[in-house]
């Protein structure tokens, strides 16, 4: 589903991704975990479509496509949804109209019928249930007043209704408090299905007690250091990033 | 100097003078004789004059505006419709290249607690209200354009609020352009009495996109208690020029709100100057002004807090595309007697385009010692972020830039509290925007 081939990224002409390699198959859950600045958020933007990242060399496919070439509401429609670290407030719009918009946007791209408002309403009533989420949240304009914890679960519920196939998930969990990491998880688990991938960047272990990753990839320095299975996480968890990064990478 | 553009309007004076309505009235002759005097001394202003600074006034001064006849109306009814306030049953005045048309108009539909007259048939009447409240509040010294309309008022409506109106459906003053190279001068008079409240609007529309000028000059009266709401919506031909002033004059203990919008028109320059002149009066003052390709428009507010516990809160909100100009000056003045003012004000903008351009500029001039004023402008761009987050969701581009621009113009609709008005200038917004079918789509 995704392949990405030694990747090199430059940030305001700073090298942040050095020769990254990843192959993410259909069905896969990746946990990519890294220290603060090891160039995780950069990976999740650029996979995302964000200006201003320069691609020096390497290659992104997605389902065998040069993502690279498609603009970020393309591979959006294509089924891509990056989860923000940062959710971005937007004064004055909507957040179902936002949604519907989204939703339609990229069943328009598929060739399928847009869904009229009460079908769309429909579909956000179930969802909201899965993720215990207020449906007064529905109707104030997008994560303007919210918590950190809502404006999580707001990019989480978006995700449960765009159903992607490719979720990659940029410190979904950071700053929740254990009842919302719960629903967070419980969201995610939700979407987990054999023509689905997820890729969970991630600087601490934790919500991997609730999602149980296939894969976990140590990022340091722009690449992969190692990957492992789940007890990769926990050995991070453990040791530290410190600690680890010189066992693989003696200075 | 000469001066051949004020000369034009002399002689239409001379012309025109046996037939302006209130013949024989001396106060109204004197009126409009020293409102002529006043126009021919100050002539046209210059950017040389600080309260035109980045506003030009020459093209109006360059074609010779004629007044309009009321022998050249041909306008049918359904034309008028789509200026309706949506379905709202209300009084709705309805003026014509700046003449009342008494067949489109919908008179008596609702006992609104006012009294409505047209300013000519006031004048006829020799009314003794019109006699003490009219030009009473308005400074022509020094203001070419009010002056200009004071010697040439013909039109326009006097609307007495008298008793509890509050709930009661507006009065729609609409205002209807069929014809070039003619000039308008609107004249409306609202005096709210104590304890009463009114809701009036103002609608300046075209049925053609020719040049013309509307020259109107708005006087409301609120005393003690009473309440009245201004909504003004400019929609003039893109080619039209609109000057105008909004003049009110507010009682102890009395409420105010401006509600002005501004899509249309070349040229625009809108005045709106509150005097609360006892105490604990407190006015709104709201406005959003959306302009492209080479418009200009321009918002001068002033508010005089003249005497203690006075409130005033101004947001303004400007987008520019295009090589479009915008201006925004708000004074505010806190006189020396004006203790526990609370006064704030904000203008916010944003600039669509690399050539679009805003002057904005606050002055507060605060001569009390225990008061709370504020003042913030603003001058940005959409956010590239945000319009980076709505296209990872896969909202495209152009999409993206009218929903942010919508949402920017939104909270300042959302304070119109006439329902029917609000999704009207709501839909009137979404018009303007170059995506309109699918932002609709999206926001309704």
């Amino acid at each position: 589903m995704l392949s990405i081939k030694n990747l090199h990224v430059r940030v305001d002409g700073k090298e942040i991704i050095r020769g990254l390699n990843l192959e993410v198959k259909a069905g896969e859950v990746h946990a990519i975990m890294g220290p603060n600045g090891s160039g995780k958020s950069t990976l999740a933007h650029v996979l995302a479509g964000r200006d201003g990242y320069e691609v020096t060399e390497g290659e992104i496919l997605y389902e065998g496509r040069n993502l690279l070439e498609m603009p970020a509401e393309e591979r959006a429609r294509e089924g891509l949804f990056l989860g923000f670290q940062y959710p971005v407030e937007i004064p004055g719009v909507n957040n179902t109209y936002f949604l519907k918009a989204a939703l339609n946007a990229g069943r328009r791209h598929r060739g399928l019928e847009e869904l009229d408002a009460m079908d769309f309403m429909k579909l956000v009533k179930e969802k909201l249930e899965v993720l215990h989420i207020d449906d007064s949240l529905l109707q104030r304009p997008v994560n303007v007043g919210f918590s950190g914890g809502e404006k999580k679960r707001n990019e989480v519920f978006q995700m449960a209704v765009l159903e992607p196939r490719l979720a990659i998930l940029d410190e979904t969990d950071s700053g929740l408090d254990i009842d919302a990491l719960k629903d967070v998880a419980h969201g995610i688990n939700a979407l987990r299905r054999d023509d689905r991938a997820v890729v969970l960047v991630t600087h601490y272990q934790r919500l991997l007690n609730y999602i149980t990753p296939d894969f976990v990839h140590v990022l340091s320095d722009g690449r992969i250091v190692k990957s492992g299975g789940r007890e990769l996480a926990l050995e991070v968890e453990e040791e530290g990033y410190t600690q680890l990064r010189r066992k693989v990478a003696p200075a | 100097m000469a001066k051949p553009a004020v000369d034009h309007y002399l002689a239409e004076f001379s012309a025109l003078r046996a037939e302006l309505p209130g013949q024989g009235l001396e106060w109204l002759d004197r009126s409009r004789r020293g409102a002529l005097d006043a126009f021919a001394s100050a002539g046209f202003p210059t950017p040389r004059q600080e309260d035109w600074k980045y506003t030009r006034v020459t093209p109006i001064e360059k074609r010779s505006f004629k007044f309009a006849d009321q022998n050249g109306i041909h306008v049918r009814e359904r034309d008028v419709e789509r200026f309706n306030l949506g379905t709202l049953a209300c009084e709705q005045l309805v003026f014509v290249d700046g003449r009342y048309v008494d067949a489109l108009s919908r008179r008596n539909v609702v006992d609104g607690g006012a009294r409505i007259t047209t300013l000519g048939s006031a004048m006829n009447a020799s009314s003794q209200l019109l006699e003490s409240h009219l030009g009473r509040y308005a400074d022509i010294t020094g203001q070419p354009f009010s002056a200009l309309n004071t010697a040439f008022m013909t039109d326009g409506a006097v609307i007495h609020v008298k008793n509890q109106g509050a709930g009661k459906p507006p009065i729609h003053l609409l205002f209807i352009a069929t014809r070039k190279d003619v000039v308008a001068h609107p004249r409306i008079l609202v005096i709210a009495e104590a304890g009463s409240q009114a809701a009036v609007v103002e609608s300046y529309t075209s049925l053609f996109d020719g040049c013309y000028f509307t020259n109107a000059l708005t006087e409301i009266a609120v005393m003690e208690e009473a309440r009245v709401d201004h909504y003004k919506l400019q929609e003039e031909s893109i080619k039209a020029f609109h000057v105008a002033t909004l003049q009110v004059h507010q009682d102890r203990d009395s409420q105010f709100a401006s509600h002005s919008i501004s899509f249309g028109g070349q040229l625009v320059r809108n005045d709106i100057n509150v005097l609360l002149n006892a105490e604990g009066a407190g006015c709104t003052l709201n406005g959003l002004f959306m302009a492209s390709g080479r418009q200009h428009v321009d918002y001068h507010t002033r508010v005089d807090h003249a005497k203690p516990n006075g409130t005033s809160e101004e947001v303004y909100k400007g987008i520019l595309d295009g090589r479009a100009r915008g201006v925004f000056n708000g004074r505010v003045k806190v006189h020396p007697d004006a203790q526990k003012t609370d006064a704030h004000q904000s203008n916010k903008n944003l600039l669509l385009s690399r050539d679009a351009e805003i002057d904005t500029k606050p002055e507060l001039e605060i001569y009390a010692d225990d008061v709370k004023c504020s003042h913030g402008a603003t001058v940005g761009q959409l956010d590239e972020h945000t319009l980076y987050y709505l296209r990872s969701r896969g909202i495209g581009e152009a999409q993206a830039r009218g929903l942010l621009t919508y949402g920017f113009a939104r909270d300042i609709l959302d304070r119109v509290d006439l329902a029917p008005l609000r999704l009207k200038l709501t839909d009137e917004l979404l018009e303007r925007m170059p995506n309109a079918e699918q932002l609709r789509e999206m926001v309704q």
